[in-house]
């Protein structure tokens, strides 16, 4: 088992190896650091992962778990448009098709932003300029990567939005985003993404701003879509449940580093993470009974400027106890296999996390 | 005495240096002077006080351009007070008789402008008849008679329509206020003034109720400028009045501008006086002091209007490097403090002393402006110019002698005779709007400190002057025992400067100018004695008189004889002051050396 | 859009209704509770009674208030005729009163000194808008820069330093000084360039004033635009980072800028009174402080009132420009 996964995974374990890789995007011990006036913030530190085309991969965490910063560290948007000194320190290495962004010339990544890799954000009314209509806000995008009139351009972003689901999408193309409701904005917002055909697709909570009905609308939409585009799409979310059936796989991220990760039946049905229980246990779930409270996640999110010692969770961790002499204090795991492509990040022992889930977790879900 | 002889002497010696020094200046600018002139065409230092500047040199034509920070209250004849306006309506308003175009003093005389001569007064003084000269007219050509003048001085009664004016001849003339003004005049010809006689068009006769030997000094103010019927407009006169001189309104803007062109209707031949050199004659108004000084250095402009002394720092600039365009003639303002004896202690002369004493008059001078932007010190109520003045001579305190840097001892000794050995708490009224009066009000209220007076500055809005210290109730209410203030003469003598600030019956509710409470029979006796004594003489005499009795009274602590710092441009000729407009530079006959 | 603008016009005018009576009772109510005679302080040094008598009766101070007030506002639109003692004044419509002490009506003195007013504050926004949010606009760009600090500083100054001091410096070195440029007003109808002369320097140092202040804003706002999330889809769009700036950045940091030119250049054009008195501008500025010396009250109210109208004007300019550039605004 562990051999073959070693070699022919399609989300593998890291790999020490600097020749260029296979997958469509993969991502090597990816850092990213901002110097503030405190310290350092280490957002992300040391995260690595693969994703084909046609796949998607969930990243779920808390806010400040530095999975937003991994996105657009991705886009290349940590240094686009940074301001003067204090700007993010990035390093590692992010091969999207064959090439590598973070030693790329700006201005080639700027050119693959919108056009191969593109990005939904999770309020679309912040994330759309409040003084240009819908349709402006596409037609611009499409043009800045094809040499078209504004009217072919516009033909197109209508022809999007009708795609997307906006009725009279010829009508709505030229109203502006607060004309708009809260759903339609986000499908506009996705047309605005789609509108290049991207390769790769990053969608940063798409739905958090969304309510309950128009969630599972957006997400059948992006899973429409990326099947009609075969694109790779990352969700990043912080609710499991909204990654549950529409990622292959799931990366669970604590303290800018991945702490479980693995294809998305066994990270939610064998999950071997504490943080990722404690993750299961705050998802709300429909067949459950309504006054039963959610078990959250006690405690609150790491400094990340002075991350604790050892494992990240360990002040959280209600088993921070199980391993021997103090080892989650002092010493930070590592991810080991807890499964057929499952990774986890835990001193315990597979063994005694198997049987913590079988016997004090999964009964309280 | 021995330190008396030692000033005196150090003084002689610095005199002698600085008419060294100023030789030497003279002499190193290539010129002297009079009129040669330096090389840059300046007169030189004080060569335009009290005597003709570059006489010879002054050529006909040419734009004559006047700067103002400052418009005139009005440019009605009527209406007009400000002292730079009656210098200035000269050069479209004639009276019967004006001050001579004479430097200093002898301008102070009287010389006949439209009458052919001085008045012929009979009847002990009550009677003055003139006859008008040949060829005198209107812009428009027609002939200024009798009725004209009558008319003119008749306006001063419309009080309530042409407010802001002298009212001289109306006080003296209708005394008790019988007559109704023009406006308001039911006879067809509208000249029902029984006082003023006109026989015919070229005789007027003025009949005085009572004699005042001023009277024909009051017939040569402004206000007693001939209008002509048909061209009164009234309250709107000052915006264009209807010349009788050599020049004429072209355009005026309140505040901002005015032009004069030449009356072509004006004959040199029928005038006596007005040399009317130039061919234009401008003034624009500035909101910046500082930058009109800086254009009047910059040779854009000839001289101020307001002539009211420079800038400090236009002042300073141009005493550094433009010396030989200045004059620093005597203003004939004295600025003092005023004590109102209705407020406690100031009732007791004895208190009034300790302050006199009490003050260092060389600090007060200092905040002046030193002794030659500020003025000598201040020793008597007389301005120098004025008829029966002694100037520093008499110097009854001592203020510019043994006194000068105050004197503790006898102020203590007056503050013990007053019964107020340990001192009092009084306050001093001051304009918030001129920075050198704050100045003195700060020196008087250090130096009467060191004698346990102690006196707190109130600092009032000075447009509202006549409200708060013109209202003696109002001065007593607020316990005003120091009110700092300036006067000046309306015209030279001891009646047109001291009459409303010495005379009981000018004790007023509001707009009370005799700030000292002063109810003197002999002051009030001195006056009244003054009004019908006839001879210059004799009227000198009780000038002086009435000087000292007001000094002897301590109502007065003067600071200086005020002299002031005036800017003439190089391309001004027979340019000279006159104590008739205070040590004005005369306006009406300056020239410009190029009519470019 | 039309709906918005008819319901801000309506506003405006209530709002000058409301404006010419809290002036009124400022100038006419407030100093007769005060106690203090409106007429006396009309004339001049000898305060005769009959004049003060003449003077209430020409502005009718005897009436009560309310006929006080009607026809004040009767004189706006039908003119207003002041009498007494046989001395009988016209003030044509529209008219914002009557100065006793220079013998004038009001109107033609504010229209008059208004086009000077006006030159200097649009000749100065320009400059300080070009100059001013550039400044902004670089500082923000390259924030922590010795440029971004050496602007800021200069910045301060400018904020800090009073027109009559730089105004005055500016005339010490480059009229007085130097001899460049002669500075002295020209209107416009007599020479062109002599009045360029004249107002450049006024210009520059009201627009270095406002430059400052401009540039402060700009930047401020630019660098808190520059974190908004649209900024950040218009990078993620690919979009080359000049044209985020200008296109996307921009627009949306005119929205403050404009608001504060709004009611900048409305009280400017209500007279700017440093500026104008330290350069001898005859605009509206001047004549208010010299009305304040002379105590001359009606033109002290009458510019009162067009401030208030130019400010008022400025804010329903501003209010229809903020719809043209916000499209969110149209609704509310």
């Amino acid at each position: 088992m562990t051999e073959l996964n070693k070699t022919g995974a399609a989300v593998g374990e890291p790999t020490s190896d600097a020749k260029a890789p296979t997958a469509f995007l993969e991502v090597r011990d990816l850092k990213v650091h901002f110097p503030t006036d405190d310290g350092l913030v280490k957002s992300v530190d040391g995260l690595s992962f693969q994703l084909e085309k046609g796949k998607t991969l969930g990243i779920v965490g808390e806010s400040g778990s530095g999975k937003s910063v991994t996105s657009l560290g991705i886009m290349g948007l940590h240094t686009a448009g940074q301001y003067g000194k204090r700007k993010a320190r990035l390093s590692g290495e992010i091969w999207l098709d064959g090439t590598e962004l973070l030693s790329a010339d700006p201005d080639h990544v700027r050119k693959l932003r919108g056009r191969q890799m593109a990005m939904i954000f999770q309020d679309p009314l912040s994330a759309l300029h409040p003084y240009y209509t819908i349709g402006q806000q596409i037609v611009e995008a499409y043009r800045i990567h094809n040499d078209v009139s504004k009217k072919v351009a516009r033909r197109r972003a209508v022809e999007m939005l009708d795609r997307v689901g906006i009725p009279q999408p010829d009508k709505r193309v030229d109203s502006y985003p607060h004309e708009f409701s809260g759903g339609m904005r986000q499908r506009a917002m996705i047309a605005m993404s789609l509108v290049n055909n991207p390769e790769l697709l990053i969608a940063d909570e798409p739905t958090t701003a969304l309510d309950v009905t128009v969630q599972a609308q957006i997400l059948d939409l992006i899973r429409d879509l990326q099947k009609e585009f075969g694109s790779a799409v990352i969700i990043i979310t912080h609710d499991l449940g909204v990654v549950a059936e529409l990622a292959d796989d799931l990366l669970v991220m604590y303290g800018g580093r991945c702490v479980e990760r693995g294809p998305a039946e066994q990270v939610f049905y064998e999950p071997r993470h504490p943080y990722t229980w404690g993750l299961l246990g705050s998802m709300p779930r429909l067949d459950r009974e309504q006054q039963e409270r959610l078990i959250p996640v006690k405690g609150s999110p790491p400094s990340l400027i002075n991350v604790p010692s050892g494992c990240a969770f360990n002040p959280r961790c209600p088993y921070a106890d199980v391993p021997k002499d103090n080892l989650t204090r002092t010493v930070r795991p590592e991810l080991t296999e807890a499964g057929s492509r499952h990774w986890a990040a835990c001193h315990m022992s597979r063994e005694q996390r198997e049987r913590i889930w079988i016997e004090e977790i999964a009964p309280k879900l | 005495m021995t330190t008396q002889r030692t000033s005196g002497r150090r003084k002689q010696a610095m005199a002698a240096a600085a008419v060294v020094a100023a030789l030497l200046t003279t002499a190193a600018c290539g010129g002297g002077n009079g009129d040669e002139g330096s090389k840059d065409g300046a007169a030189g230092f004080d060569a335009a006080n009290n005597k003709v500047a570059q006489a010879s040199l002054a050529k006909k034509g040419g734009t004559l351009k006047f700067a103002g920070a400052q418009d005139a209250d009005s440019w009605d004849t009527t209406r007009g007070y400000y002292g730079f306006m009656w210098n200035f309506s000269r050069y479209y308003s004639r009276q019967l008789v004006t001050s001579k175009t004479e430097p200093g003093k002898a301008g102070t005389e009287l010389t006949p402008d439209l009458a052919t001569g001085l008045a012929k007064i009979s009847d002990d003084g009550k009677t003055y008849q003139y006859t008008l000269r040949d060829g005198v007219t209107w812009e428009d050509g027609k002939p200024i008679t009798s009725k004209d003048i009558k008319y003119g001085i008749e306006r001063v009664w419309a009080q309530d329509v042409l407010s802001g004016g002298p009212v001289y001849l109306k006080d003296v003339l209708d005394p008790k206020g019988e007559y109704q003004g023009p406006y308001k005049d039911k006879s067809a010809d509208k000249l029902g003034l029984k006082a003023i006689e006109t026989p015919d068009d070229r005789t007027i006769v003025f009949k005085l109720p009572k004699a005042n030997s001023d009277f024909e000094e009051m017939l040569a103010l402004t206000s007693a400028s001939p209008v002509r019927q048909d061209q009164d407009t009234k309250s709107k006169y000052g915006l264009h009045p209807f010349s009788s001189g050599p020049y004429k309104f072209q355009s005026y803007n309140p505040g901002k501008d005015l032009t004069l062109v030449r009356n072509t209707q004006w004959k040199q031949a029928s005038d006596p006086i007005r040399k009317a050199y130039p061919d234009k004659i401008t003034i624009k108004f500035f909101s910046n002091a500082n930058d009109m000084d800086a254009r009047l250095i910059a040779g854009d402009y000839d001289l101020d209007i307001n002539q009211t002394g420079m800038s400090p720092q236009g002042r300073t600039t141009a005493l550094k490097q433009h010396k030989g365009n200045l004059d620093n003639p005597v203003s004939g303002y004295i600025r003092y403090a005023v004590f109102p004896q209705t407020v406690k202690p100031f009732d007791n002369i004895e208190c009034r002393k300790a302050v006199i004493y009490g003050a260092d008059h060389v600090s007060l001078q200092t905040a002046r402006g030193g002794p030659v932007a500020g003025g000598d010190i201040g020793t008597n109520m007389l301005p120098p110019a004025v008829p029966g003045a002694e100037g520093q001579k008499y110097d009854p305190y001592e203020l510019a002698g043994a006194n000068k840097k105050g004197n503790a001892a006898k102020a203590k000794e007056a503050l013990k005779a007053c019964g107020k050995p340990n001192g009092f708490k009084t306050t001093i009224a001051v304009r918030n709007n001129k920075p050198s009066e704050v100045a003195t009000a700060e020196s008087l209220q250090a130096s009467l400190k060191k004698v346990g007076i102690t006196a707190d500055i109130d600092q009032y809005d000075g447009s509202q002057s006549t409200g708060i210290i013109g209202s003696p109730s109002n001065v007593k209410k607020k316990g005003y025992g120091i009110i700092i203030m300036g006067w000046g003469p309306d015209f030279p003598s001891v009646q047109g400067y001291g009459l409303p600030l010495w005379d009981s019956s000018y004790i007023l509710e509001s707009g009370n100018n005799n700030f000292a409470m002063i109810k003197d029979k002999a002051i009030d006796g001195l006056f009244d004695k003054y009004v019908t004594t006839l001879d210059d003489a004799g009227k000198t005499k009780i000038a002086t008189e009435i000087n000292h009795k007001v000094m002897e009274g301590g109502y007065y602590l003067p600071f200086v004889f005020e002299k002031f710092i005036n800017w003439r441009s190089s391309r001004l000729a027979n340019v000279y002051t006159t104590d008739a407009y205070s040590g004005m530079y005369d306006f009406v006959n300056l020239g410009l050396k190029s009519a470019k | 859009m039309l709906a918005y603008l008819i319901r801000r016009l309506f506003a405006a005018v209530v709002m000058l209704a409301v404006i010419i009576m809290v002036v009124f009772g400022i100038f006419f109510l407030v100093p007769k509770w005060a106690g203090v005679d409106i007429a006396a302080s009309f004339v001049g040094k000898q305060a005769d009674p009959a004049a003060v008598e003449a003077v209430r009766q020409k502005l009718g101070l005897g009436d009560p208030i309310f006929v006080q007030v009607w026809e004040f506002f009767k004189g706006i639109f039908a003119g207003r005729t002041y009498a007494a003692g046989g001395d009988v004044t016209h003030c044509a419509a529209p008219c914002f009163g009557y100065s006793f002490r220079s013998e004038q009506a009001i109107w033609p003195v504010l229209t008059d000194r208004f086009p000077v007013t006006l030159g200097l504050a649009l000749g100065a926004a320009v400059l300080w808008l070009l100059f001013g949010v550039a400044a902004g606009v670089l500082s923000a760009l390259k924030r922590g820069s010795m440029w971004d600090r050496g602007a800021m500083v200069i910045a301060l100054a400018g904020v800090s330093l009073p027109i009559y001091f730089t105004g005055l410096l500016s005339l010490a070195i480059f009229s007085y000084g130097l001899g460049w440029i002669n500075a002295e007003y020209v209107p416009i109808e007599e020479s062109f360039t002599g009045w360029l002369g004249g107002m450049i320097l006024p210009w520059v140092t009201l627009a270095f004033l406002y430059a400052a202040m401009y540039a402060r804003i700009t930047r401020a706002t630019m660098l808190e635009i520059l974190g908004e999330d649209y900024i950040r889809t218009a990078r993620a769009k690919g979009m080359r980072e000049q044209v985020v700036i200008r296109k996307h950045a921009m627009r949306s940091t005119m929205t403050p800028i404009l608001t504060m030119l709004g009611m900048d250049l409305g009280a400017l054009i209500g007279g700017a009174i440093l500026t104008e008195t330290t350069f001898s501008l005859p605009g509206l500025g001047q004549a208010v402080l010299n009305a304040i010396k002379n105590q001359d009250l009606p033109i002290i109210l009458g510019v009162t009132l067009i401030t208030s109208v130019a400010v008022l004007i400025a804010n329903l300019v501003v209010d229809v420009l903020y719809a043209v550039i916000d499209p969110r605004v149209r609704l509310a």
